[in-house]
């Protein structure tokens, strides 16, 4: 099957996905009532709920995947290594922990966005700093380096989980395992994810390149470390925007360019459009979930996210 | 036409190859020989300008190597380093495609012309029934022809090839160095790492020796060949025996 069949397939899966996130919930809304709300019309309780409730939410949910399905395309590529994920570098080690840390000190929602923003920034600087100012860039060393940084952020974060108590903890939690209800900046990442995914799907020949190997890509023509440098920004950038939307949702940046690539399509150029479809309708789909298979307690996604992939990566891992 | 003037090359601090001057013409085949760790792939990485020399210059038609675009030297300038590790996720076929990538008209995707050009360079490695495998299925010798076979892809006019004969058995060496010979035919010129002093006398017309304190010899492969400096190259005893006229050099245990 050709990737332009999995390409409309997947156009199809986003529609329906987003339509099933709009339709479930505490309220019960017909298709035909979202389809009038979305209008503005009907009755004034469904348009209230669709608009300043699940209509951000499910745009989130489907940004937040994209964006994390996106930056693990590129991480991989750059890597060059299956287990690369928007997480190896300790991107969402240093946010956690600055989320955490604010957490810890009873600061508001907005001064935890901060934190963890600032926390994923002093990461990505020291990761590139330590890992990658030499002029001979090795790709080994960054990943170490990014390993290691999260492996150091992972124990600050259960030290901040110790010494935080009762209903922190579970607020830490949700951050922890990825919380789509507080949907900020949602304009931002969307003009993030659009950006950035254009961008890739253009510059696609030098990533596919790229993928090929450090040493095949220069003889090729292609600036390496001006690449590497590149992609590292991106990744990162894409990372602190799917983290700023919803937390540390784990498992879609992994295995969603896997999944495409077990379709048999790992050319660039239809790899970046098909896992960011994929990553955002698959997000959509578990955030919906988690939040009504249990309503009106609200589950975290990234339980969802694992509890729903995993079978499915492992039949199509089985199939091959 | 490649020159070396006057160049040297280090690598961590140590040097590995003194004031060489140096001009690979058309229609020439350079051997590079030397000991492990001598420092054979750092010079050729020099010559492909992709490792930057610690004195004199690599020039390319009268050009400095640093100040032509790469993209313009990859469409007649091809390098074939060593096999690096990592995973390629693509298809054999999707693998010598990117050769075509700095001759590529459009950002998007690779023309029909590109195409059939990739499908000539897996014929002509007889990888054709595994193009469309997963290139990680591969056995070794089979990733290094599809290597090489992403090399003639390219179509370029001269070639520098690190070791092109590792992990292949003897009937795709023999292929391999008649495909090579062909550019050579044409009017394109090699040079190549070798460990094989046999392959070196059968296909070279020149041949450079790089010894382990970065002295450079090269010349003639005929006269350059001979036991002596050859056993000062690799530091070990050597034995000539002569079979159907053919002058060999063996290992002498």
């Amino acid at each position: 099957m050709s990737p332009r069949f999995f390409f409309f397939l997947l156009l199809c899966a986003a529609a329906l996905s987003l339509g099933f996130g709009l339709v479930s919930g505490s309220l019960p809304l017909a298709p035909g009532e979202v389809w009038s709300a979305l209008f503005g019309r009907g009755d004034s309780a469904a348009v209230e709920v669709l608009w300043q409730l699940r209509l951000p939410r499910v745009l989130a949910a489907f940004c937040c995947g994209g964006l994390l399905a996106l930056s693990g395309v590129l991480l991989q590529a750059l890597l060059r290594n299956p287990l690369a994920d928007p997480y190896i570098l300790g991107i969402s080690g240093g946010a956690s922990a600055g989320a955490l840390s604010a957490m810890l000190l009873g600061a508001g929602l907005a001064a935890v966005q901060l934190a963890s923003f600032a926390g994923a920034l002093l990461a990505i600087v020291a990761v590139f700093g330590l890992g990658f100012r030499h002029g001979e860039r090795n790709i080994y060393r960054l990943l170490l380096t990014g390993v290691v940084l999260s492996a150091g952020c992972g124990a600050l974060v259960s030290l901040l989980l110790a010494l935080a108590q009762g209903e922190q903890v579970k607020g830490m939690l949700f951050w922890l395992m990825g919380d789509l209800s507080h949907p900020e900046g949602l304009p931002f990442a969307w003009i993030v994810l659009l950006v950035f995914g254009l961008c890739a799907t253009l510059y696609s020949g030098g990533l596919d390149v790229l993928a090929g190997g450090q040493g095949k890509a220069a003889a090729l023509g292609l600036a390496v470390g001006r690449w590497q440098v590149a992609l590292y920004f991106a990744a990162a950038a894409l990372t602190v925007a799917a983290l700023q939307l919803g937390g540390a949702i784990g498992f879609v940046g992994l295995m969603m360019p896997h999944a495409v690539r077990l379709l048999g399509i790992s050319a660039h150029r239809w790899l970046i459009p098909l896992s960011v479809l994929l990553g955002g309708s698959f997000l959509v789909l578990a955030d919906t979930l988690a939040r009504t298979l249990w309503s009106p307690l609200q589950l975290p996604v990234g339980v969802f996210t694992a509890l729903l992939g995993v079978p499915f990566l492992l039949w199509l891992l089985g199939k091959r | 036409m490649l020159q070396a003037r006057n160049l040297s090359v280090a690598i961590g601090g140590k040097v590995v190859c003194r004031d060489l001057d140096m001009a690979i013409l058309p229609g020439q085949c350079w051997g590079v020989l030397g000991q492990n760790g001598a420092g054979k792939t750092t010079l050729l990485r020099t010559l492909a300008g992709l490792h930057p020399p610690q004195a004199g210059a690599v020039i390319w038609s009268g050009q400095p190597l640093q100040t032509i675009a790469r993209r313009d030297l990859a469409r007649h300038l091809g390098v074939l380093p060593q096999s690096e590790g990592g995973e390629f996720w693509g298809s054999v076929l999707e693998y010598v495609l990117l050769g075509r990538f700095p001759h590529r008209a459009s950002l998007f995707g690779y023309s029909a012309g590109d195409e059939r050009i990739a499908w000539q360079a897996l014929a002509q490695m007889e990888l054709a029934e595994l193009a469309q495998r997963p290139l990680g299925t591969l056995s070794g010798g089979e990733r290094q022809r599809a290597a090489i076979a992403q090399t003639l892809a390219q179509q370029v006019r001269y070639c520098l090839l690190d070791e092109p004969l590792q992990h292949l058995d003897l009937r795709h060496q023999i292929q391999v160095m008649q495909v090579l010979g062909k550019l050579k035919e044409e009017g394109g010129a090699l040079l190549m790492v070798l460990h094989d002093i046999l392959w070196a006398q059968r296909c070279c017309d020149r041949v450079l020796l790089q010894f382990a304190d970065g002295r450079v010899l090269h010349g003639a492969a005929e006269e350059l060949l001979t036991r002596e400096n050859l056993e000062a190259l690799y530091q070990c005893p050597l034995r000539e025996i002569e079979v159907a006229g053919e002058r060999c050099l063996v290992p002498g245990v």
